[in-house]
């Protein structure tokens, strides 16, 4: 996995349950360093390990823990700019959703070797939408069950989300939109924002 | 190839609201040049349409390319070929347009894009996803900047803890762990750094300590370590900051004075090294008492510029004069004597 992911998880469990849960996750896992890089390139089996790590020492239930990954991704201050970029997906969040079909390609724009998710985005009826993602290692239902009910915040929608089941390494998630302007949600502006 | 267009498709006509969809940075002007339609993003550009309105292009717009289009007959000679223009009050954002006549009665569209200052254009003037044409790939150039922009500073950050890193390392890596003088290795980089550039003569010191075996076999290795921790001291304090002292073996250490001195200079200096090397050195359960014996060459003995390994030799063989005469003693080399 890019060191990008491998990062953010690190910063999501530092972030919210300290360093020291983050040193126990690394002896746990018995990684030979402290800190992952975000430019640099991990062995898939170091974010399994991690993660496995971080469940059974935390005692969370795996899905709980991946979609509060995703709303940390989405919510966190220091990731403003990671929020901006999926924003130009599209200027209404059901836009947003449909554009979610060209999340990989953007992401390669942004990193050319990043692993990102197959999606595909299906609409079922007038407000509700089959999101089904595909990756490297399996959790990516729940990560963006987290991510996108944050995304829906930002844009202002009212939208239930739920996981709608997993065929293989297919994981599907089930979104209903009732209002895409439910609140002002946060401003979009183009053009780069100071730091 | 000729493309036959038939005779119907010819000639299309758009109700407005599909021109200002598909070209949202467009204004229109009549065939005096009188701007008589502003598209959604260029009104939202001047912040009110109405200011724009009913005014001529050539006032409205400063033309950088074509150059001299003082009248708008003149423009529209450069029509269909790449303009370079901004709005006047505005000239800081170089904009990229194009000039269309429409038929005779309807005058002329002139379409806007933002060329290459799209970045501070869309900030100044505070532009969403909606005020771009669908097709526009012009979103897709800022999600690129500020992609771009993020990923730069990940790297700059990696790149500066690796440079840390590798300073660190490389201190570590010159350094003799014992004194905390400078060792072999970095004694051997200076002097290769000052024998590339012909210009920086120096005075080479080979020192050696006298009588330090005896410490060692006397009083233990921990007690021959303390003596050897004291004359890394001694040479650190009795050196400039421009010296540069190193432990190259066990008791022996090379010293380079830059720039080279006169020999009444030096003789002083290695005088007051060993005296002060051999006064009494405390140790656990008594003192202990060495001395050291220094071999001089320098640059400016040679008619040309020597080797290291020339000035090596050399002063390893004033050294050996100096343990040779009787120690706790400093001998130049002289070249005639060679």
């Amino acid at each position: 996995m890019h060191g990008m992911i491998n990062r953010a998880f690190q910063g999501f469990l530092v972030e919210t349950y300290g360093r020291e849960v983050w040193d126990e996750v690394c002896s746990v896992a018995q990684l030979r360093f402290s800190d992952f890089e975000a430019m640099l390139h991990y062995e898939d089996h170091l974010t399994m390990a991690c993660f496995e790590a971080a469940i059974s020492l935390l005692h969370k239930n795996p899905n709980v823990l991946l979609e509060d990954v995703g709303t940390f991704l989405i919510t966190h201050k220091p990731y403003a700019p990671l929020k901006r970029l999926l924003r130009f997906g599209g200027g209404t969040f059901p836009d947003f959703l449909m554009s979610l079909e060209e999340l990989p390609d953007r992401g390669r724009m942004a990193m050319s070797n990043i692993e990102m998710p197959e999606i595909e985005v299906v609409r079922i009826d007038e407000q509700g939408f089959r999101v089904t993602a595909q990756w490297a290692l399996p959790g990516i239902g729940p990560l963006l069950l987290g991510a996108l009910r944050a995304m829906a915040d930002d844009y202002g929608a009212l939208a239930t989300l739920c996981l709608d089941g997993i065929e293989g390494r297919r994981e599907s998630l089930r979104i209903d939109i009732f209002d895409t302007a439910h609140s002002s949600g946060n401003d979009f502006v183009l053009g780069e924002v100071p730091a | 190839m000729n493309i036959q267009v038939p005779a119907s498709l010819g000639a299309v006509s758009l109700p407005q609201d599909v021109v200002d969809a598909l070209l949202p940075m467009h204004v229109r002007c009549d065939p005096t040049g009188t701007i008589v339609h502003v598209g959604p993003t260029c009104a939202k550009m001047v912040g009110d349409e109405a200011k724009i309105l009913g005014r001529n292009v050539l006032d409205v717009f400063n033309f950088k390319r074509p150059t001299g289009a003082d009248t708008f007959e003149g423009l529209m000679l450069a029509a269909n070929q790449r303009l370079t223009l901004s709005w006047v009050g505005a000239e800081h954002l170089t904009l990229r347009g194009v000039i269309q006549p429409l038929s005779e009665r309807e005058g002329a569209i002139l379409d806007l894009s933002f060329g290459l200052s799209f970045a501070r254009a869309v900030a100044e003037f505070s532009m969403n996803l909606s005020d771009f044409a669908v097709t526009d790939q012009t979103v897709e150039l800022l999600y690129l900047h500020e992609a771009k922009a993020s990923t730069m500073r990940l790297s700059e950050h990696l790149t500066n803890r690796l440079q840390d890193a590798h300073a660190t390392a490389q201190a570590q890596a010159h350094t003799d762990v014992l004194t905390g003088l400078s060792n072999r290795r970095a004694m051997d980089d200076e002097l290769q750094f000052l024998m590339a550039s012909r210009n920086k003569d120096f005075t080479l010191l080979h020192l050696d300590l006298d009588l330090f075996k005896q410490v060692n076999d006397t009083h233990g290795h921990a007690a021959g370590d303390y003596v050897l921790k004291e004359v890394g001291r001694i040479l650190d304090s009795e050196l400039r900051r421009n010296d540069f002292p190193a432990r190259v073996g066990g008791d022996e250490f090379l010293i380079v004075l830059r720039p080279a001195q006169t020999d009444a200079v030096v003789s002083r200096i290695a005088k007051r090294i060993i005296q002060r090397i051999e006064e009494p050195i405390g140790i656990e359960g008594g003192t202990v008492q060495i001395s050291a014996s220094i071999g001089v060459t320098s640059t400016t003995n040679y008619p040309k510029r020597p080797s290291i390994k020339q000035m090596m030799e050399d002063v390893d063989k004033a050294l050996y004069s100096a343990k040779h005469n009787g120690r706790g003693q400093h001998v130049f080399f002289r070249p005639e004597e060679a």
